[in-house]
């Protein structure tokens, strides 16, 4: 049976990429932020896992609002990357793994979740930029991946609590894929951050200290907030913590922090990592 | 608890916050749908040469063709605009989330930079 050896959460913001393309890692502006990873390098070295499940959302590049699922599952046999409109790198295609993908699927909809099911699916910086992070010698890496999409961008967005139950279906279905690989689950988005409106720049530390306890040691506790309560707490684009919340809830097993990091500010946000191991 | 019906949520119940619900994406949907558009090079191309005539090419309104070329983010947000689609339409320009928050906030952009770093 394949097992989720564990999550990683991850920031997403754009200029991420552009850092790491134009060699800025050890800038002072950057060092602290791309330091924070580093714990997680080496465990990721350590354990080499082959699939990775990623839970992300589309910002108008693959998904326009004439067609907007709240889930989408990828099942393709590679995933592109296209031009976003604004000079972001465009880079070869990740691997999929097909075959597991329609396991996945399959399960999902056994499991009552009734998800949008893509052949063809085009990669924006909410995925590239993780996959860049975590694995940052080879771009594509060797890893197999599965896409999952989660609606951030048209209200009413899925509930909190749905995301962490999508995340408990993914678990399941990965371990009942019967081979042994290792999966990791990677969530990406936030930490508070809002780019619009008169309330533009804000951040809430607090809220997201809060947010890195309750994902270790209570996941539950982030199930009572409403999508609305998310957007006053964390800022509007914050509310992409529901990818950390759903990869949380796809660890089943004795759940333990690797490393953790927070950084403000990244560009208009506040950058957090975290990395917890399933035992 | 924030109630969630979605037709009243542009009554802004958060200050300063815009809730993309149905009720806007409906009176931006031409506004997001050109800003779509602008994934493609060819696109950003043709708008940047004739910036009316490529907002009349997508039907939008007078209001939303001024808050377009006027580049007025606040305005566009009220006219149905959302943010993941008009930074496609302010990165043209190569304004920055900075450059952004910066206008909308009223703020110099060393000033908003410095918001953002006090709250570190
Ligand atoms: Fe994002």
């Amino acid at each position: 049976m394949a097992r989720i050896i564990g999550a990683l959460t991850s920031s997403h913001i754009p200029s991420i990429g552009n850092a790491i393309s134009n060699g800025k890692q050890g800038d002072a502006y950057w060092k602290p932020f791309f330091d924070g990873y580093k714990p997680v390098l080496r465990w990721l070295e350590q354990e080499q896992p082959d699939v990775a499940v990623v839970l992300y959302n589309d910002h108008g590049l693959n998904f326009f609002l004439n067609n907007l699922p709240t889930f989408a599952v990828g099942a393709a046999p590679e995933y592109i990357t296209k031009d976003e409109g604004w000079g972001l790198p465009v880079f070869p295609p990740y691997k999929g793994y097909p075959e597991m993908s329609w396991h996945v699927i399959e399960s999902l909809i056994e499991q009552d979740f009734d998800i949008a099911m893509c052949q063809e699916m085009a990669m924006d910086h909410a995925f590239i930029n993780p996959m860049r992070l975590f694995w940052p010698d080879e771009n594509p890496p060797k890893i197999k991946t599965i896409p999952v999409a989660i609606n951030t961008v048209q209200f009413p967005l899925p509930k909190p609590s749905r995301c962490y139950a999508l995340g408990k279906a993914i678990g399941n279905a990965v371990a009942s894929w019967p081979t042994d690989e290792k999966v990791v689950v990677i969530g990406t988005g936030g930490m508070s951050h809002q780019l619009d409106g008169e309330r533009a720049g804000f951040i809430n530390k607090k809220f997201d200290e809060m947010c890195m306890e309750a994902l270790l040691n209570d996941p539950e506790s982030l199930t009572k907030f409403s999508s609305l309560e998310l957007v006053r707490e964390a800022g509007a684009q914050g509310a992409e913590i529901i990818m950390w919340l759903a990869a949380r809830g796809a660890l089943q097993g004795k759940v333990s922090r690797i490393h953790s990091s927070y950084h403000i500010p990244i560009s208009n946000t506040a950058a957090g990592v975290l990395a917890l191991a399933n035992n | 608890m924030i109630a969630a019906h979605s037709v009243q949520l542009t009554k802004q119940l958060i200050p300063g916050t815009y809730i993309f619900d149905g009720r806007m994406a409906m009176k931006g949907y031409n506004l997001n749908r050109m800003c779509y558009s602008f994934n493609s090079a060819e696109n950003r191309k043709k708008f940047k040469a004739f910036p009316e005539a490529y907002c009349h090419s997508f039907n939008l309104t007078r209001e939303q063709i001024h808050a377009v070329t006027d580049l007025d983010v606040l305005r566009m947000l009220q006219l149905g605009g959302n943010i993941y689609y008009l930074a496609k339409l302010t990165g043209i320009y190569g304004m920055t989330v900075q450059d952004l928050g910066a206008q909308q906030t009223g703020l110099s952009l060393d000033e908003f930079r410095a918001m953002l770093a006090s709250q570190a």
